[in-house]
Order: structure tokens, then sequence, then C-alpha cells
């Protein structure tokens, strides 16, 4: 009787959470504008999502934006931790500290704040798009820290030592043997700054350019409008980005079970 | 000579300066603005009418009401789900964890425009039920965020403390009020964090189910559009305090915890 309940839970939670994204994906596939009417097969939302220049230019810019914002933050993020980690005990401490603020303070707050600063006091230009890349960093960059520091902690320090010990330099010993260690650290703070940034609608609100749109800002513009067709494209999207994580978490899980398999043995 | 003088301190010199000019600034200047006025002289004029006006202390009453029955809601949800997964019988539970986390990776405003479907079917119109949609799309949006650190604070959670509790007589609702809800306290503290903020504040999802009362994060949105700069600072600055004083708070309560187990 017990399990029975356990199942019953799990299982509805799980339909509560995936069956609004796949009744959408099934519906995607339609020519239906509304869900419950089933018409006939049709992958025109596809072909809308893949052909209109309007949503191209706003999937293009999204990643690209995405992308950027990850390796800049990457880059900081990693050396950041790095650096902390041979630091002080009060560096480390205040370096923590600055860390923690973007992670727990909510995201209209932080662009808002941004905002203020760069737009407002110092008079940046948001078409640059420099001042969208920086707030985004400012959020990205705290979380590539969070999941680089616990492999710099669980990394066995006597190496690097033992490679200065053999003649190397310690850039050198940096790249050849830090660098190899925490790389599922840098991986996985990597992804988690391309999805906040895919995510992100607050910061971008504040600091993007008029005429650019993310995917989120271009989602609530769209639901506030009346273009049918949009609005069904963006169904199209709703299904190839639940297609995309599906395959990336489970090709990143079956690496890692891969490469577990492979240390018991 | 440039390498014999390199140290690997120095590669946090990079982020120090970004936190300091990206992270810290920006909050200072956010501080400025909210005791300003428009001519840029101190005041604590705005700090006071937030406090004094009708509307903004109802706008902060009903973000709390919203993040609390949200947050309640969320961990009613999550902590069975989060128990069964960690302690249940089911085998591989951390790529089970990935399927209850996985929603997170997809953009928020789709998945809303996804449940917002799907309720529009059920409801006929949105805008009759705006408190109880709201409600519906947060923790659609939230409940991973408070799945998974209370997974990870029950997966730790020693199973023999459960067996001995069982061992001395106790029933299941006693071992969990008295033995596995207090271990998992960090957990919930966390989960808590996560949910809690972003209800008071994400305004978008109250946006997208037409919605058009306001939250907190509201109020700083149309400030924001017109371009009243202090008044907007001011919110910023009490989710600020607020934030602050939850930290401190909670770090009391786990530091505490800490200096038990020692």
């Amino acid at each position: 009787m017990k399990k029975y309940g356990q199942h019953i839970i799990i299982w509805l939670v799980l339909a509560f959470l995936y069956l609004p994204i796949l009744i959408l994906t099934f519906y995607s596939f339609t020519g239906s504008a509304m869900i419950g009417s089933v018409r006939e097969f049709s992958v025109k939302n596809y072909v809308t999502l893949f052909t209109e220049p309007e949503l191209l230019e706003m999937m293009f810019g999204t990643l690209s934006l995405a992308i950027i914002v990850a390796v800049v933050s990457v880059l900081l993020g990693t050396a950041g931790a790095v650096g902390a980690f041979y630091s002080r005990k009060g560096i480390r401490r205040t370096i923590e500290i600055f860390n923690e603020v973007p992670v727990v303070n909510a995201d209209v707050v932080t662009g808002f704040s941004i905002c203020i600063f760069m737009i407002v006091l110092l008079h940046m230009d948001k078409d640059t798009y420099i001042p969208l890349v920086i707030a985004q960093t400012a959020l990205c960059t705290p979380f590539v820290y969070l999941c680089v520091m616990p492999r710099l902690k669980m990394m066995d320090n006597s190496l690097y030592e033992a490679a200065l010990d053999l003649g190397c330099d310690p850039v050198h010993a940096l790249k050849k043997v830090v660098i190899p260690q925490i790389m599922p650290g840098i991986v996985s703070g990597f992804m988690t700054a391309v999805t906040l940034s895919l995510d992100d609608y607050f910061i971008a609100t504040y600091l993007k350019p008029a005429t650019f749109d993310t995917i989120s800002t271009y989602v609530v513009n769209a639901t506030r409008g009346a273009q049918t067709d949009i609005k069904t494209a963006l169904w199209a999207l709703s299904a190839v980005m639940f297609v995309a994580v599906v395959a990336v978490v489970a090709g990143a899980n079956i690496r890692a079970g891969k490469e577990e398999g492979s240390v018991r043995v | 000579m440039n390498k014999v003088t390199f140290d690997r301190k120095q590669l946090a010199v990079p982020y120090f300066i970004y936190l300091v000019l990206f992270v810290v600034m920006p909050l200072l200047v956010v501080l400025y603005y909210g005791f300003t006025d428009a001519e840029g002289h101190l005041s604590c004029r705005n700090f006071a009418e937030f406090f004094t006006n009708g509307k903004t202390m109802g706008t902060l009453v009903y973000s709390l009401v919203i993040a609390v029955v949200v947050t309640a809601i969320c961990l009613l949800l999550a902590y069975p789900v989060a128990y069964i997964l960690a302690k249940g019988s089911y085998a591989r539970k951390h790529a089970f964890l990935m399927v209850f986390v996985l929603p997170m990776w997809i953009n928020f405003t789709l998945r809303i425009t996804a449940l917002k479907e799907i309720l529009t079917v059920l409801e006929g119109n949105l805008a009759y039920h705006p408190f109880m949609n709201t409600v519906i799309c947060m923790v659609y949006d939230f409940l991973p965020f408070m799945i998974m650190p209370l997974f990870n604070a029950l997966t730790k959670l020693d199973k023999s403390m459960i067996e001995a509790g069982h061992d001395l007589g106790a029933t299941f609702p006693q071992v969990l009020l008295k033995v596995i809800l207090p271990l998992s306290v960090p957990g919930i503290i966390s989960g808590v964090t996560m949910v809690f903020l972003p209800a008071m504040t994400n305004y978008v999802v109250l946006d997208m189910v037409y919605n058009s009362t306001y939250i907190m994060g509201s109020l700083i949105g149309s400030y924001f559009n017109s371009y009243d700069w202090n008044n907007g600072s001011i919110i910023s600055a009490i989710l600020l305090m607020l934030i602050g004083f939850f930290t401190v708070f909670t770090d009391k309560v786990i530091l505490g915890k800490e200096e038990e187990r020692i």
C-alpha cells in the first residue's frame, strides 16, 4: 500500500510538471490555434518558426547573447574561484559575500540597480549591447564560481606542487594540472550560465537595446498581441526547446554514468 | 620576469574588481537614489511615503500573501517528492531527480505559455480567477527550485536515524516531526529562499495571466517605465533590506545548528 502512495505522489507531480508542455507540443503539430480543437496534422508552425525573419533574428540574438555571456562568465568565474581559493581567508570571505549577492537577490532588483548605475548615472548607451552583456554576466558569473569552487576543494593539491617540483612553471601547471581537474565544474558552470541567460527577462528588459528581443521579452510581448501565427509558432519553439533540453540532459547523464562506471571498473 | 611574479592569487583580481563595480556599486547607487529626491537632496520622504501610502502598502501585503501561499504549496508538494526520491525505493534516484528539475532549464515564459493555454481551456476566461491562476503558474514555475535543495538535504540524512526512531517505538508522524524535519531545516531554508523572493517580485507571471494587481516587482517595472528612478530605487532598497534581514536571520539559524554539532 505504501508503495502505491509513493507512486501516486510522484506521478501526479510529474504530470503537473510535464502535461502542459507535452500537450502544447502535440498541438504545435496541428493547424489549430486553440488547444482542445483538433484539426489536421500540420508543420506550418515549424515553417513559420524557421522562416519568419523576426523570429529567426530573435532566436539567433538570444542564443548569441547567451553564449557570449556564458564565455565571459566562465573566464571571470573560473579565474575568480581559483584565485580566491588560494587567497587569504579574509579576501576569499569578501569575494564569497559579494558573490552571494546576485544569487539571493531578486532579478528585478539586480537588473534595475545595474540600469540605474550604468544608464542613469553613467549615461552608457544601451544600443551598444555592452550594458546588457555586463549585467547578465554579473548575474551568471556567481553561479560559475559556485560550480567551480567545490571542484577546487575536492582537488588533490599535491599534484600542482609535484608539477612545480618537476620544473613546470605556475602558468603551465595551472593549465595542465588544475584546469583538467576542475573541468566538470567549469562545464556545469557554462551550462548554468547559458540557461540563466536564456531564461532571463528582467535584466534584458532594463538593459537591452530597444529594437533587440530575447526569447523572454519576445514571448511576453507576443502574449499581449493578437497575432495567432506568431502565438502558435511559439508553441513550436517550446517544443524545440523541450526536446533540446531533454537531449542535453540525457546526454550529460549518460556520459556521467559512463564515467562513474569506468571509475568503478 | 613576468612568470616569476605570477601568483595564483592574482587570478581573483579581475573578478573582484568586477564584483565591486557591477554588484556592489549598483546597490550603493540604488540606496543613494532611494534616499534622495529628484533634485538630489538627501531625504527619507520616498521611504516614509512607501510605508504611509495605502496603495504601496497594499502592494506589499498582496505580494507577501502571494509569496506565502506559493512557498507553502511548493513546500507541501516538493517535500514528499524529495523524500520519496531520496529515501524511497526508487533506483537511480539522481537520474530521477533530473527528471523533476529538467523543466527548470526551459525558458520560463514558454513554460507559462503552455500552462496558460491549458488553464484557458479549463477555465474559459483567465480573468475570472487572477489570484488562483497566478499561484498555479508560480508554483509550476518554482517547484523544481524547491525540490532540488530538499532532495540534497534529505539524501544526506542518515537513514539509521530514522530507523533508530522507529526502533525506539516512534510512529512515522513522530519520526517525521522530531527527526526528519529538524534535520532537513537547511534544505527547507534554501528552498524557501529560492521561491519566496521570486514570488514577491516576478511580475511577468502576473502580466501573462492578466492579473492586473501589483506586486513589489510590478512597482519597480512601472517606475522604470515612467523614468521615476528615485521611487524605483526605494522599492529596490526595501527589497534589499528584506533579503538582508532574511539572510542574517537564516544564517543565525543555520550557524546555531553548526555550533550545536561542535
